[in-house]
């Protein structure tokens, strides 16, 4: 499986490709490469884990979720720290490699633990830290070695590649369980080797950013110090409030399964969907939004999360395909037109020292919203029944659509003001 | 680097990565023999303890009484695995992509008598006592892909009726004598009573687990208790074996316990460890259960007195889903 993947790296996507003087930077296209080897590698360990631990090692679920709840806390503070000291002294490619490291050899802390919890917990952590750190170093290599008009397509081709790893890992995972009859240390060992592949790549093709970071006189020397760009603070609050209004992919398939009473053996192929969708429309979306300006793909991508909304308000009547093909495909478009856009959006404000920091600052803060908005919603649909609930998800959503178009800066033409050459 | 160094140093390095990946995984194909089926002469008709052997993952019998060791293996391959009258419950995933998991019917003597898909990783089993009444608990893992946590699924079949509940998810919840409504309602570990139509279960909500009653005729089920998980009908209907939640430390959260259903007074069981599983009756006195093994063992079937007394003493090692046949 591997081996089929690490063969795509001589070709570049085909709609990655323009007119002359167009064509997507070779970083981007060896970081896209590295994050769709890393993404088989790590999709490839998060398929097979519950499994591993609950029927290989006879841990509880209970003690599993404790787990993992522990260390997805953990990975916005990690994420801020990493962020943080690729800035300084645009140590990018060193703090994204060391990352990328971290969690390939987690797969062999995992390998070596056998069933001991503890040996496990480690492991996992790593992986997190690892994950955390690697983050908004990487994003802030993709704006700074892209030309700021096409910093949308850029992220759409890095994104499109990253979903295709992830998409490809799971199945990778599954059929080596298959042809090895249930060896989870062969996915481990597997993923390890995958995971190696990725940082190998990241050191051999990625070119380090110090020439680019040294010059810029406002480095930014704490990790807040993106703050100061008034810019920056609008497109962190307008990211802030509409991440308040976003209810969470599991509670939309919860939904999905439960309005239309969908085969049960279907349910883990709706998030497969959404991805796919995803994968499609990453790059057409981050070409309009170099296009219009990526304040407005931004914006609609949340309109579309509207429409999700909106069609599971919709009694469900008819066959089941009519209904939730349509709500995949709106949750793919979500996805293509705010996750790279939204970088996208707020790189060119600010400084080349203070990429990372600034990125890292903005994915924490619509995590943690987003996290909010989840939990919100799981109170008002114990409180109300998930109808009302959706309902005031939905006013909430066009109550934070509002304020976003009213605190993003409304130029249309794509952000002129620097260049990183 | 030149651009030639840089492809030399890239090359050999996938043939090195690929080539230890294949090979490792080469050597895992030859290290596991596959075999689901019971190979014929295995049945049920023996008295004694049946288990599933956690060495080969088949199940294996062994006589109530004897010292440990003296095992006929040969079963079915399951996961989790239970048996009652003239039925026995295999729960089994079957890899492939994506990998399926089934509750398999079987009679006596193993024959299957009914497959049914079911949606995640097998949890719990039981029958009946006169094999009429069969539910199974399984976790689902895609509920929520974001967080990886898990909620489980419970079925439950009448095999008179052939009449499969694939999710008891929607049964009328009375909890502190009101009509109760969450997202988050998820039931597992059924045990039914003689008649083969009252049962008692675990529900769990908002971070609370009770033991509720339910009633298959009128289809309704009512929260007796807090804190009491997995239970387990005595054979003479009068007690419920479960376990307690007893600490917040995530490596040892349970104990079990037993409830009397007349006074519901609970009291606990010699056993001091953490029991993570649903116990089994091998008769009015004795419960049976597993715990994580000794020597690298994945686990371990013992047994303690239910009345509290005693000391828990090994019955099998290497074995889980502990079930004693008259």
């Amino acid at each position: 499986m591997y081996l089929a993947t690490t063969g795509r790296r001589d070709a570049p996507p085909p709609s990655a490709t323009g007119g002359p003087g167009r064509r997507v930077p070779a970083t981007v296209l060896a970081l896209g490469t590295v994050s769709l080897v890393t993404d088989v590698s790590s999709e490839m360990v998060t398929a097979v884990l519950p499994l591993y631990l609950v029927v290989g090692l006879g841990l509880s679920p209970l003690q599993f979720g404790f787990l993992d709840g522990l260390f997805n806390g953990a990975a916005a503070v990690v994420r801020l720290l990493g962020g943080h000291a690729a800035d300084r002294g645009g140590r990018h490619k060193r703090v994204a490699g060391l990352g990328y490291a971290l969690s390939a050899c987690s797969r062999l802390g995992l390998l070596l633990a056998g069933g001991a919890t503890g040996q496990i917990a480690a492991a996992l952590a790593v992986d997190r830290v690892g994950k955390g750190i690697r983050t908004a170093p990487r994003d802030a290599l993709i704006t700074l070695s892209s030309p700021p008009h096409l910093l949308g397509r850029s992220f759409g081709v890095h994104r499109a590649m990253d979903t295709t790893g992830a998409l490809l890992g799971p199945l990778a995972a599954f059929a080596l369980l298959w042809v090895t009859a249930d060896a989870y240390d062969a996915v481990f060992v597997v993923s390890f080797c995958t995971g190696l592949l990725g940082v190998l790549l990241l050191v051999l093709y990625v070119p380090p950013q110090e020439a680019a970071a040294k010059p810029s006189t406002r480095r930014a020397n704490n990790p807040f110090g993106a703050l100061r760009s008034a810019a920056f603070r609008r497109i962190l609050c307008a990211a802030a409030l509409l991440g308040a209004a976003t209810v969470g992919d599991s509670f939309v398939y919860l939904l999905l399964q439960r309005g239309l009473a969908i085969p049960v053996g279907w349910f883990p192929l709706l998030p497969l969907g959404s991805a796919a969708a995803y994968l499609l429309l990453a790059i057409p979306a981050g070409r309009l939004a170099d296009r219009v300006g990526r304040r407005l793909p931004f914006l609609y991508g949340h309109v579309a999360l509207l429409g999700v909304y909106g069609l599971l308000l919709v009694p469900a009547e008819g066959p089941a395909l009519a209904l939730v093909l349509p709500v995949l495909i709106l949750l793919g478009v979500f996805y293509a037109a705010t996750d790279g856009v939204l970088m996208a959006l707020a790189a060119p404000t600010l400084p080349d020292g203070g990429r990372a920091g600034g990125l890292a600052l903005l994915q924490t803060g619509q995590a943690l919203t987003r996290l909010l908005g989840t939990a919100g919603f799981g109170a008002a649909w114990t409180v109300w029944g998930p109808s009302r609930a959706l309902w005031v998800a939905a006013a909430a959503l066009i109550v934070s659509l509002a304020g976003g178009w009213a605190l993003l800066p409304g130029s249309s033409a794509p952000d002129p003001e620097r260049s990183t050459a | 680097m030149n651009p030639r160094t840089q492809l030399a140093v890239l090359v050999t390095t996938i043939l090195l990565l690929a080539g230890g990946s294949l090979g490792y995984v080469l050597h895992s194909t030859h290290r596991k023999p596959q075999l689901a089926a019971g190979d014929g002469s295995f049945t049920l008709e023996g008295p004694g303890l049946y288990f599933r052997d956690t060495a080969t993952g088949r199940i294996a019998h062994q006589p109530l009484g004897t010292p440990r060791g003296a095992r006929a293996g040969g079963g079915p391959a399951c996961e989790r695995f239970y048996a009652a009258g003239d039925t026995a419950v295999c729960l089994r995933r079957e890899p492939g992509v994506p990998p399926r998991a089934y509750a398999i019917v079987l009679d006596r003597h193993l024959r299957e008598v009914r497959r049914v898909a079911v949606p995640g990783i097998p949890n719990r089993a039981r029958v009946s006592a006169s094999g009429r009444m069969l539910s199974w608990t399984v976790f689902a893992v895609g509920d929520s892909y974001a967080t990886s946590a898990f909620s489980t699924r419970t079925a439950i079949l009448d095999l008179r009726s052939g009449y499969l509940i694939k999710s008891m998810e929607e049964i009328p919840l009375t909890l502190a004598g009101a009509r109760y409504h969450a997202p988050d309602v998820n039931y597992w570990g059924v045990t039914f009573a003689r008649d083969d139509n009252l049962f008692y279960a675990t529900v769990s909500t908002k971070g609370h687990t009770y033991l509720v009653r339910g009633n298959m005729a009128d289809w309704s089920a009512t929260a007796l208790r807090e804190n009491a998980e997995c239970p387990s009908l005595s054979p003479d209907n009068t007690r419920i074996a479960f376990k307690k939640k007893v600490s917040d430390d995530t490596a040892a959260p349970w104990r079990l316990y037993v409830l009397d259903l007349a006074t519901m007074r609970e009291h606990p069981l010699a056993e001091r460890g953490s029991v993570d599983d649903q116990a089994a009756w091998l008769d009015d006195r004795t419960v049976a259960y597993a715990l994580p093994g000794r020597a690298g063992r994945a686990s371990d079937t013992w047994a303690v007195p239910a009345d509290g007394s005693g000391a828990p003493r090994l019955l099998a090692e290497g074995a889980s889903s502990p079930v004693s046949l008259g």
